[in-house]
């Protein structure tokens, strides 16, 4: 069962474990490399989608009867690797300027100074 | 001219698309403003062609690159993403009429390149998302609003540094749900092999009753929820719309959600058909005692908000309740009053928060007791600004009656007790409505103004624009053909298509 459907079981493990870590810490940084393992699962997701047994890359081969992966799925995770990129380095920017702005990365402190105010 | 329309699907997209990086290389506090206006009028013209188009032709497809659908990408134009598309670009072009001495108050003027490609950049993700046939373009565009609108808010900083940490909040809760909806994307596409939303649809009944379609109608449902602000899931928006600059919260306030609520309606009728989605799957029974505890829970706290901002935007999640209401009553009735309202509120609430706006300009403060005796200093916003609330209330003349009634002959249609319960809990959540808004108008009117401060009134140019909103408001309150029109044929047309 588990080895059965190996890699979209570690799909969801890396899936929860990202979600897990976005809530529980509170130093912006981890939370942003958890949101990024929340969104690789699902690159590793959809590559399991495309992937057909003994099939090999989806480039012209010489001969009949070759097997080839599913491109499409490929092709669309290429899409949201960079979306996920983006993601990533806009809330990067966002840590930059939240640290120039409030002196500190830490979800707690700068709630309590946003209280202060 | 006819050659030149038949682009016109795609035109509407790509006019903003590719203005946006032009725009972001032009310097000075006009150029970018302009070019924006511009070219946000120009998609607002052809959304307008294409609504007419399709509401005397029928829907229209559009093959990109001349790719025949499901192989190629598709651009579907039918009466409801038509009439969203002029919701979003008529709104747009309103605020961007406003923008000009607004913005400059708020954001640093060498920025203003890059504030307004970001604005382009929204605004095209938004008309793709209700355009497209395609449902992994539907992530791409929803990726594309969100980190331009990320960026927008976090532009407040200059008055408020916890604009930051709402764009942070904002980025976190989005990527989460937009990474739902490309899970549930996915999962759909395991099991058709397709990713053309008609030809979804068509496979549908063949995969109804198995589990990963269970999966993935959750997946993109969460996603969806988050996206809207749909009660649970809200606690990003009063933050991002309290700290983010005048423009962008009625901008955002007007649009954003309403595309969510868009694709709500895209995947609930078009996708998973009536048929599932209220019989297989009870969403009525999710949706409706979600969409209750909003609008009665949402106003509730509204009445307490100590900023004027914040409190219209808890306001507005309670009117996404109403809208969430009238999608899960699961008959034509109900649909026609969520899309109604849908445009009712959109255009009623981006005049609010205008007039809100133009209250910042003069009094530099959204505070409630900061606008004591403003109702005295700016007469003529704080008029626009009443009638507005008005019309949140849901006076009779007023676009917000008509919603309301539209959404209490869909209840009591219904002749259950649910049915009867809804209405006297819509009666409630209006007379916390009363509450909130006169609770302003008390204060602005009838407190005294601090020491020091001139009768001063807002410029012309951030007054004008408003009144045009508030009063075009009034005017599809009165007569209201056009937008129950629209409403009417696009819900038949989502009724029709679920058969």
């Amino acid at each position: 069962m588990f080895f059965d459907h190996f890699n979209y079981w570690i799909f969801v493990i890396l899936l929860m474990i990202g979600l897990y870590t976005v809530m529980s810490r509170s130093n912006l940084i981890k939370k942003m490399i958890g949101l990024s393992i929340f969104q690789i699962a699902v690159f590793l997701f959809y590559i399991s989608l495309g992937k057909i047994e003994d099939g090999t890359a989806p480039i012209l081969l010489e001969g009949d009867g070759v097997i080839y992966s599913n491109p499409l799925p490929h092709v669309l995770i290429l899409t949201a690797i960079v979306v996920g990129v983006a993601t990533t380095a806009l809330g990067l920017a966002l840590i930059v300027r939240i640290k120039e702005s409030f002196g500190t990365i830490d979800e707690d402190e700068i709630l309590l100074q946003e209280e202060d105010k | 001219m006819s050659a030149l329309f038949s682009q016109a699907p795609v035109l509407a997209i790509l006019i903003p698309l590719m203005g946006a990086p032009i725009s972001a290389v032009f310097r000075g506090p006009v150029l970018p403003w302009a070019l924006a206006t511009i070219l946000s009028a120009a998609s607002f013209w052809l959304s307008i062609d294409l609504l007419i188009h399709v509401n005397t032709h029928g829907p229209i497809s559009y093959e990109l690159g001349g790719w025949p659908p499901p192989w190629g990408i598709e651009y579907v134009v039918d009466p409801l993403s038509a009439f969203v598309m002029l919701i979003i670009s008529g709104i747009s072009t309103a605020v961007l009429f406003y923008a000009r001495e607004s913005i400059l108050n708020e954001v640093a003027a060498s920025r203003l390149g890059m504030f307004f490609g970001a604005y382009l950049l929204a605004l095209a993700g938004m008309m793709g998302i209700t355009i497209t046939g395609d449902a992994f373009n539907i992530f791409v565009f929803l990726e594309i609003t969100s980190l331009s609108s990320y960026v927008l808010i976090s532009m407040g900083e200059k008055t408020d540094k916890r604009a930051l940490t709402a764009a942070f909040q904002y980025l976190i809760m989005g990527t989460i749900g937009a990474t739902f909806i490309l899970i549930g994307v996915g999962l759909l596409y395991a099991m058709t092999g397709t990713l053309n939303i008609a030809d979804i649809a068509s496979q549908f009944d063949r995969i109804s009753g198995t589990t990963p379609l269970r999966a993935a109608v959750a997946f993109l449902l969460v996603g969806i929820a988050i996206k809207l602000a749909m009660f649970p899931f809200h606690i990003w928006l009063p933050n991002g719309y309290t700290y983010a600059p005048s423009i962008i919260t009625a901008f955002f306030a007007g649009t954003a959600t309403k595309v969510s609520v868009y694709l709500l309606i895209r995947f609930i009728y078009t996708v998973f058909g009536a048929d599932f989605s209220f019989g297989e799957f009870p969403l009525t029974s999710m949706l409706l005692p979600l969409g209750i505890a909003a609008f009665l829970s949402m106003s509730v706290v509204a009445i307490f908000q100590d900023n004027l901002k914040r409190l219209l935007a808890y306001s507005s999640v309670a009117q996404l309740g109403y809208m969430t209401v009238g999608i899960a009553l699961a008959s034509e009735a109900g649909l026609v009053a969520g899309i109604v309202h849908m445009f009712n509120h959109a255009i009623v609430k981006t005049g609010l928060f205008l007039s809100v706006g133009a209250m910042f300009f003069v009094a530099g403060s959204t505070y409630i007791k900061d606008l004591a005796g403003i109702g005295q200093r700016m007469p003529i916003t704080s008029f626009g600004f009443v009638l507005g609330g008005l019309a949140l209330i849901g006076v009779p003349l007023t676009p917000g009656f008509i919603s309301k009634w539209y959404l209490v002959q869909a209840a009591l249609e219904r002749g259950d007790f649910v049915g009867y319960g809804l209405v006297i809990a819509m009666l409630i959540s209006s007379l916390f409505a009363v509450i909130y808004i006169w609770r302003v108008v008390e204060i602005m009117y009838f407190r005294p103004a601090p020491e020091g401060t001139a009768r001063k009134e807002a410029p012309l140019s951030l007054v004008v624009p408003c009144w045009i909103v508030i009063l075009a408001s009034f005017y599809f309150g009165i007569e209201t053909s056009l937008n129950i029109g629209f409403a009417e044929s696009a819900a038949s047309f989502l009724m029709g298509g679920a058969k």
